[in-house]
């Protein structure tokens, strides 16, 4: 990694806590002369553009197959239990696979602060957790497997249909709150003895109801879907939720990742647009980028919206050193 | 999703120019709305605390849970119990729970814990040792929590090793109202126990001993009622006995033991509505 990237690196993670992204001090020489030209603005060009732009918005390759693993990882669970295969057992908190335990990173460290005795099967399926993410992007839990993240994308929908029709407005918050509920719920764990935000995980609620069947406690959900359609963009993913900032700082040196390549970039912006968290897309931005391939850091969901929107290919799935390999 | 800040590169050299009023509203307003969600999360995480100050459902947990505190401690609330039971006698809690959303409990009534997965599944099947055979040392133990022996399964008396790997009770039967129990009144019981559309299932060993089947589909003819003895799971946890009336005369009554786990099949099994004989969830044994 060259020293630019290597800040970038760094900042990103402070990128994820809450900072807000920041223009970058130091640019390598040849992304410099590719800014430079670029600001020799091309007509031709830009007309190119205009019609990849167009062209681009019937491109929905990567949300689909992100929609099919969701609903089918979701639907193992719910298979698992009703036909009683076995395959998945449990739910999204902590289930096995053929009997291999699995369980999820935030909920083990809400149980492991609360209750602070570790047994044997919670370490092993944490660890398996950790490994499996950390090999398959981090982040990407959210995208991939998640249910809330569907419903909210549903419910996101609506959100943006609304404020096409200026009914409602995106009012944003402030992003250092996720971290503020991670050390919050971390301490209320560990002083009070209940895993409280076990409770209120709409990851957990939905995960539950769509195994056992629906209760109450879809009510939450309902709300947090209600505040995020009327009044902020996906807020709980954005701003609150800390099982994302659990996965993000295993994503920190996960291989997975989406790569910019500045040279092809036209800079029209639509993928900060479709991006859940486009302050790890500021690299797009004219000028920014540090380096002429930059990859994107590590609060990325890795859910490929801005793959499909990117009219010129200039955002790309990558998997560190193995493009290298091949 | 903000934007980012104007950029500084524009900086004077004497410091940031002031914010415009507008910036400084915009700000405020962000900050208000930041606290806001705060606020809304915050409270409906705490919110999980008022069913435990009013502490009205007192809830069964499945064989082997912790002590409730620690039970709501360490329960993942993945259902992985709820999956491996043969009659399905575990449910989840729901939102009325509060922090007890999601984790598991038996409803004895409509369906008990008959043991008959003879391994105690739930357990097993618990990743982070909410349900354990054996409780880690540091918890301690409630006095008369502890079983004084392993409980002998009735159903695998005859098998080489006939005890139930359980070291805790999860409760305690008690009869509530004598006055309406058959065996106390000497009546007998013919019929479908709790009707023809009680969904609750049973071991039947005489029928198959790895299929529970309905208790609808086994109607019982008894001279005298015993149902509750008759289907305790455990070896020596509840019999008939001759007891004396307040008015000195003597008479039956079900009677319960030291070995009682609180698995509820008697409660299930009751025939009178309501029940004569419930568990009282996390009761210990007090001699």
């Amino acid at each position: 990694m060259n020293p630019f990237l290597k800040r970038r690196f760094f900042d990103q993670i402070a990128v994820m806590f809450g900072r807000e992204p920041k223009k970058p001090a130091a640019i390598s020489e040849p992304a410099q002369q590719i800014h430079v030209l670029k600001r020799a603005t091309n007509k031709e060009k830009l007309q190119a553009a205009t019609l990849a732009h167009e062209r681009s918005k019937k491109v929905h390759k990567w949300r689909n197959r992100r929609w099919a693993v969701l609903i089918v990882a979701n639907l193992m669970f719910t298979f698992s239990f009703w036909l009683d295969i076995q395959i998945l057992e449990g739910a999204l908190t902590a289930s096995r696979f053929v009997g291999f335990h699995l369980i999820d990173l935030n909920s083990a460290l809400q149980v492991m602060l609360a209750h602070k005795h570790i047994i044997v099967n919670l370490v092993i399926g944490t660890a398996t957790v950790f490994v499996l993410w950390l090999i398959l992007g981090g982040r990407s839990f959210c995208s991939w497997v998640c249910p809330y993240h569907l419903v909210a994308e549903w419910a996101e929908k609506i959100h943006l249909y609304l404020v096409q029709k200026k009914l409602v407005t995106d009012q944003n918050i402030d992003r250092r709150l996720r971290t503020l509920s991670w050390i919050v719920f971390a301490m209320l764990a560990l002083a009070t003895g209940y895993t409280m935000f076990e409770s209120i995980s709409p990851t957990g609620i939905l995960s539950r109801a769509l195994i056992y069947g629906p209760g109450l406690a879809l009510l939450w959900v309902l709300a947090l879907l209600v505040f995020e359609v009327f009044f902020s963009r996906r807020a709980w993913c954005r701003y609150a939720c800390p099982i994302g900032l659990t996965y993000g700082v295993v994503g920190i040196l996960s291989p997975v990742r989406v790569k910019y390549r500045l040279d092809s970039c036209f800079h029209e912006g639509d993928c900060r647009k479709v991006c859940l968290v486009p302050h790890v897309l500021d690299t797009v931005i004219k000028g920014r980028a540090v380096d002429t391939e930059v990859p994107i850091g590590p609060d990325c969901t890795r859910c490929g919206l801005c793959v499909d929107t990117c009219p010129t290919g200039s955002l790309t799935f990558d998997v560190k050193g193995l493009s290298k390999l091949l | 999703m903000s934007e980012s800040k104007p950029a500084d590169s524009a900086k004077p050299p004497d410091g940031p120019p002031p914010p415009s009023r507008e910036r400084v509203r915009q700000a405020r307003r962000r900050w208000l709305r930041t606290i806001l969600l705060t606020g809304g999360v915050m409270g409906a995480a705490l919110s999980g605390f008022l069913p435990l100050v009013y502490a009205r459902t007192k809830r069964l947990r499945p064989p082997g849970a912790l002590d409730e505190k620690d039970f709501l401690s360490s329960c993942i609330k993945c259902g992985q119990c709820v999956q491996v039971c043969p009659v399905q006698a575990i449910k989840l809690a729901d939102l009325v729970d509060g922090v007890g959303v999601g984790t598991p409990y038996i409803d004895a009534r409509e369906q008990a814990c008959d043991f008959s997965c003879d391994a105690v599944q739930c357990i097993l099947a618990c990743p982070t040792g909410s349900l354990a055979y054996k409780k880690p040392a540091f918890l301690g133990s409630r006095k008369g929590a502890k079983l004084a022996a392993a409980p002998i399964l009735k159903a695998k008396e005859k098998d080489a090793e006939p005890t139930l790997n359980l070291s805790e009770r999860i409760g305690v039967a008690r009869l509530t109202r004598p006055e309406a129990c058959l065996a106390i009144q000497g009546k007998g019981f013919k019929g479908q126990v709790r009707g023809p559309s009680f969904k609750g299932r049973l071991r039947y060993m005489e029928v198959d001993r790895w299929k529970p089947i309905g208790v609808a589909e086994h109607p019982y003819d008894l001279a005298e009622c015993d149902l509750c003895v008759r289907e305790c799971p455990v070896k020596g946890a509840i019999s008939i006995e001759t007891v004396f009336a307040p008015d000195g005369s003597k008479r039956k009554s079900p009677v319960v033991h030291e070995p009682c786990v609180g698995c509820g099949v008697c409660e299930m099994i009751c025939p009178v509505e309501p029940t004569c004989i419930v568990v009282d969830a996390r009761e210990v044994w007090n001699t």
